[in-house]
């Protein structure tokens, strides 16, 4: 089973790089963008089959180590 | 596999003279494995066929040189039982690619070489060049590879001290980025790369081995693909963390007398790694490539020998140490693995999935390697100018503000910056100045180093440019206080096989060799790169030289900076106002010509040696060498570093304030009847030229400036260039 | 005064601040690898600067999380000092044992240069032997060292006077809220700041700032 964990800086939190990424996109010709939020990526395979358990596994890590609550919010996926 | 032919050789760059010799050495038609260890082997890059013949003809021996080239980087031995190690190598293509991983990686390589002698890494520098500013890609590539060297520097905690940045049309096409680093090591515990006990282990450790780096154009060709045919990495990518790491499970191991013979896995990586320690040895080796570590599912031996992926080393064990040696690496988290055993056939001999995929003799390699005589032309002198034909186009304290905010004189601050410099807490003088000055730990004394050449100089006259390439090193370590002891040389040019190029190539290898002379400054150790080339269009020809100096007291050295009021501002060397190849010329009057200032060796000595013992007997309060820009660029920079004005006197004339007259010093002192007198004595013309203090630079034939209005315009270029651009 | 530096994989700063504590001490203090579950006798334990687990998930998660911060955590109740320095400020918040977060900084580059520091407070030991509102040079050498923290945090560091150290002059290098550059808890016990006063503890270094902040632990602890 895999699951998919997007972190990315609350709303709020100032994030300097996807400020960039709207300049840049903006000096690209691409006038219709708004707000650009960065944030990473992380992939992780689980040995597990229940899709419940392995989502609970996974908000555990995002808690305790993947994301940092004070600034960060994250999202997960499993397939 | 598919068959190797002729056609095949020669898409992994062998000439038909070249395969012919393989063939001869094989016996029979190699296998694509042995190909690639030929085609690398027997690269520019690895046999330096092209410049063997001239690097050869640089003086590389003196008192204080305990190991030139040859090994993974010089050795110079600094009193105190103790050595500095150093090299300094290019990364030009990998970071024209993709700036940040070139930068990063070549930062990681040159650290490598220096710390696989037995030496802890103190210092980086680095010598940059760029395209013209307002190239499309000028921007990207200099703000990757400022961030790549930066990232990887940072993050192994090795200061980046010092280093140089300009910026010319002709690298339009290919940037160079040229890593420098120097390590301290006890004299007598350098490590070597020659194997030597039969039957003695061969360990890998570091990362794990993947598919980074595999030269493209045989990656490009169907027929070897096997198994996945997911699009493979040419790009290798940094991992500063476990090069941290790697350094400290190696000098942990250092300390014991595990280790016979070590090498990192550089360019054509566990290639070149086994081949250069077994033939350095006169011996054979055999490798289980199964144990390998490998990062990636179903590698060939062909792949994991040519593979570039980094930090990884390859060690030589005394028997029976293995276990000592694994479980410092198991600490530190890095792979550790016995991957064969050295031999007494003086073969190579390959093995994967049971199958022996290599097995070719070692010595030929090196012995039969290509070594081309490649026709040269000399550089014909250039068109001699009129010195006296170029007026000042503005009030000369316009001018220097000009000058001063101009691409090559701007301050580099927007850089070093970005550069932790500070780390180790040693760094005494950090980027800015002439020569930076690192503590040796532990010490009172200190290392100074520096990274110089003047391209436009070796364009217009080779062999003049690279003179004064050793001798601006040689200056700016003594304006420091530093007695020079040596230099790398990273040798960057274009085509060899165009006679113009290699016309370049011999005479800047000239003009180093008879500086190195003059100077007693060997040459250590060195890099070459060639082919710097997009559509014909060559770089300057730019042979980088990394000076190292060693200063007794570190309290005692100088810094390029007025320190205080009521200073006298002496110039020690002659001046005759040359302008041709100055920056003067270049940026108020847009002409790049004449011929280069020349280079007196025997007085340039002259003029070093005083300034140095000046500074060693406490008459200097600053001290800056007279370089790009000329006098009145050298003063301004250090008013503005000591944020202290000066009254000058000066004539209103282009060729005293801006040429660029070689072996020249500005002085600060509060003894100006003593200096003079120590000049007078040992034959170095003397003129006192103002004095320090106030908040502006002024002189009657001058006008007035205030430093801030100085230092804002030297501070102005870099941020605006590169404003909202970052890696 | 006892002193012990934690060494985590990737530190880096871990030689430098030893030597500005042995300096102090007139011994070196006892190195502390991330492995071990047991600390030294440590009147003041020193979280050092660099790159911990080469900063790859953020600066200072996983170093948080090595076996030795619960050591480290149990110490601080039985009433060590604990300092953390740049990545062991960074550590110290991800640790929890520091409110906030260290975000990249503003200008999303890495910055090296020397700032001004005020100091804020000399409550507690970590800065006795400034005098308030005394203005200090000490280097920055991060990428990550933009403070922040919820508004309600906020208003508490600065109401119970623990803001330690905050930039003035403009050297804000980083783009911290309230330019806060030091912390301490609510103890007086944890301070974490991003400047080195390990790098400002020679006459070489420029300023001698930073070999004041040992001098009075010693005086205070030892």
């Amino acid at each position: 089973m895999k699951a998919r964990v997007t972190v990315t800086l609350k709303r709020g939190v100032l994030d300097p790089q996807g400020k960039a990424i709207g300049n840049a996109l903006h000096g690209l010709g691409f006038p219709q963008v708004g707000e650009v939020r960065a944030g990473k990526v992380i992939e992780l395979d689980l040995a597990e089959t229940d899709h419940e358990k392995a989502r609970a596994a996974v908000e555990e890590m995002c808690r305790k180590l993947l994301a940092n609550l004070v600034v960060e919010d994250y999202a997960i996926e499993i397939a | 596999m598919t068959g190797v032919t002729a056609d095949v050789a020669k898409e992994h760059g062998l000439s038909a003279e070249e395969w012919q010799a393989a063939l001869e050495i094989m016996g029979r038609t190699p296998s694509i494995t042995e190909l690639g260890i030929f085609s690398v082997m027997w690269s520019e890059h690895c046999s330096y066929k092209s410049s063997r013949v001239w690097l050869k003809t640089l003086p590389t021996t003196g008192p204080r040189v305990i190991c030139g080239p040859g090994e993974n980087a010089g050795v110079v031995d600094i009193g105190g039982g103790l050595a500095a190690v150093f090299k300094m190598e290019s990364h030009n293509h990998p970071s024209f690619i993709e700036p940040y991983q070139g930068a990063a990686t070549g930062v990681g390589g040159i650290m490598r070489d220096v710390f696989t002698m037995g030496a802890r890494p103190v210092a980086n520098l680095n010598a940059l060049r760029f395209g013209r500013p307002d190239h499309p890609r000028t921007r990207h590539l200099l703000a990757g590879v400022v961030a790549g060297i930066g990232g990887y520097g940072n993050c192994v905690g090795v200061p980046t001290v010092g280093g140089e940045l300009n910026f010319h049309p002709a690298y339009d096409g290919n940037c160079l980025v040229n890593a420098m680093t120097v390590g301290l090591a006890k004299a007598d515990r350098i490590f070597y790369s020659a194997a030597a006990g039969v039957g003695n282990p061969v360990v890998y450790v570091g990362s794990k081995t993947g598919r980074d780096g595999i030269h493209g154009a045989t990656m490009a060709s169907a027929e070897f693909s096997e198994g996945t045919e997911e699009k493979r990495p040419t790009v290798q990518v940094g991992d500063p963390f476990t090069e941290k790491l790697l350094i400290e499970a190696c000098l942990e191991l250092m300390a014991t007398d595990a280790i016979v013979a070590i090498q990192d896995m550089g360019a054509a990586g566990l290639t070149s790694s086994s081949v250069e320690m077994a033939g350095k040895g006169d011996l054979g080796i055999t490798l289980d490539l199964d144990r390998v570590p490998q990062r990636e599912q179903g590698m060939t031996a062909y792949e994991i020998m040519l593979s570039e992926s980094q930090e990884r080393m390859l060690m030589i064990l005394r028997p029976g140490a293995e276990d000592q040696a694994r479980a410092i690496f198991t600490k530190w988290e890095l792979d550790f693995a016995v991957i064969g055993r050295l031999t007494d056939t003086g073969r190579l001999v390959l093995t994967r999935d049971g199958r022996v995929e290599a097995d070719m003799p070692i010595e030929p390699l090196s012995s039969r390697a290509p070594l081309y005589h490649r026709p040269w032309e000399p550089t014909p002198p250039p068109a001699p100018i009129d010195d006296g034909a170029f007026d000042l186009p503005d009030t000369p304290v316009r001018a220097l503000a000009r000058l001063l905010a101009s691409a090559d004189l701007c301050s580099r601050r927007w850089v070093w910056e970005q550069y932790d410099s500070h780390v180790g807490a040693d760094t005494a003088q950090g980027p800015g100045g002439d020569a930076a000055v690192v503590r040796i730990h532990g010490t009172g004394r200190a290392l100074a180093m520096t990274c110089d050449v003047t391209p436009r100089y070796c364009l217009a006259d080779p062999v003049e440019g690279g003179r004064q390439a050793v001798a601006e090193a040689w200056r700016n370590l003594t304006a420091v206080g530093a007695l020079p002891l040596a230099v790398t040389d990273n040798m960057n040019f274009g085509n060899p096989e165009k006679p113009r190029i290699m016309g370049q190539f011999a005479g800047c290898i000239q003009g180093m060799a008879d500086a190195c002379r003059a100077l007693e400054f060997p040459v250590v150790s060195g890099n070459v790169s060639l082919y710097n080339e997009t559509d014909g269009r060559a770089i300057l020809p730019t042979p980088a030289i990394g000076g190292l100096g060693l200063l007794e007291d570190v309290t005692k050295a100088a810094v390029a900076a007025f320190t205080a009021p009521d200073l006298a501002i002496l110039v020690l060397g002659d001046g005759r106002g040359h302008l041709g190849q100055s920056l003067y010329l270049r940026e108020l009057h847009g002409r790049e010509e004449g011929a280069p200032p020349p280079v007196d060796l025997a007085v340039e000595r002259r003029n070093g040696d005083l300034v140095r013992a000046l500074i060693a007997d406490g008459l200097v309060a600053g001290c800056h060498d007279v370089s790009d820009g000329g006098l009145l660029v050298a003063v301004a920079e250090m008013a503005m570093a000591g944020r202290t004005g000066c009254r000058l006197d000066l004539p209103a004339d282009a060729g005293v304030l801006f040429g660029e007259d070689q072996g020249r010093y500005v002085v600060a002192t509060a003894d100006p009847t003593a200096v003079a007198a120590r000049a007078v004595a040992a034959g170095v013309p003397v003129a006192r030229v103002g004095t320090t203090g106030g908040v502006s630079l002024t002189g009657p034939h001058l006008g007035a400036i205030s430093v801030e209005d100085l230092t804002a315009a030297h501070e102005a270029f870099l941020p605006a260039l590169m404003s909202g651009e970052t890696a | 005064m006892h002193a012990a530096v934690v060494v985590f994989p990737g530190s880096n700063c871990d030689r430098d601040v030893a030597l500005a504590v042995a300096r102090a001490t007139g011994r070196p203090p006892a190195m502390v690898w991330h492995g071990d579950t047991d600390l030294p006798r440590a009147d003041l334990i020193v979280l050092p600067g660099g790159f911990s687990y080469g900063d790859y998930l953020r600066c200072g998660a996983m170093a948080a999380h090595s076996p030795v911060m619960r050591a480290v955590v149990e110490r601080v109740k039985a009433g060590a000092r604990v300092l953390g320095i740049c990545n062991g400020f960074q550590i110290l918040t991800e640790a929890r044992l520091l409110p906030g977060a260290l975000l990249r900084n503003a200008s999303r580059k890495f910055v090296c240069r020397p700032v001004s520091l005020r100091v804020e407070t000399t409550n507690g030991e970590f800065t006795r032997a400034y005098a308030p509102g005394e203005t200090i040079r000490l280097p920055v050498a991060h990428g990550e060292g933009n403070y922040t923290a919820d508004p309600e945090t906020l208003a508490r560091l600065e109401g119970e006077g623990r803001v330690v150290f905050r930039y003035v002059d403009g050297t804000n290098p980083n783009g911290s809220v309230n330019d806060i550059a030091g912390i301490m808890d609510a103890t007086g016990r944890v301070m974490g700041l991003m400047p080195h006063p390990e790098r400002a503890s020679e006459a070489i270094h420029g300023s001698t700032d930073g070999a004041r902040m040992f001098e009075g632990l010693v005086e205070a602890l030892a």
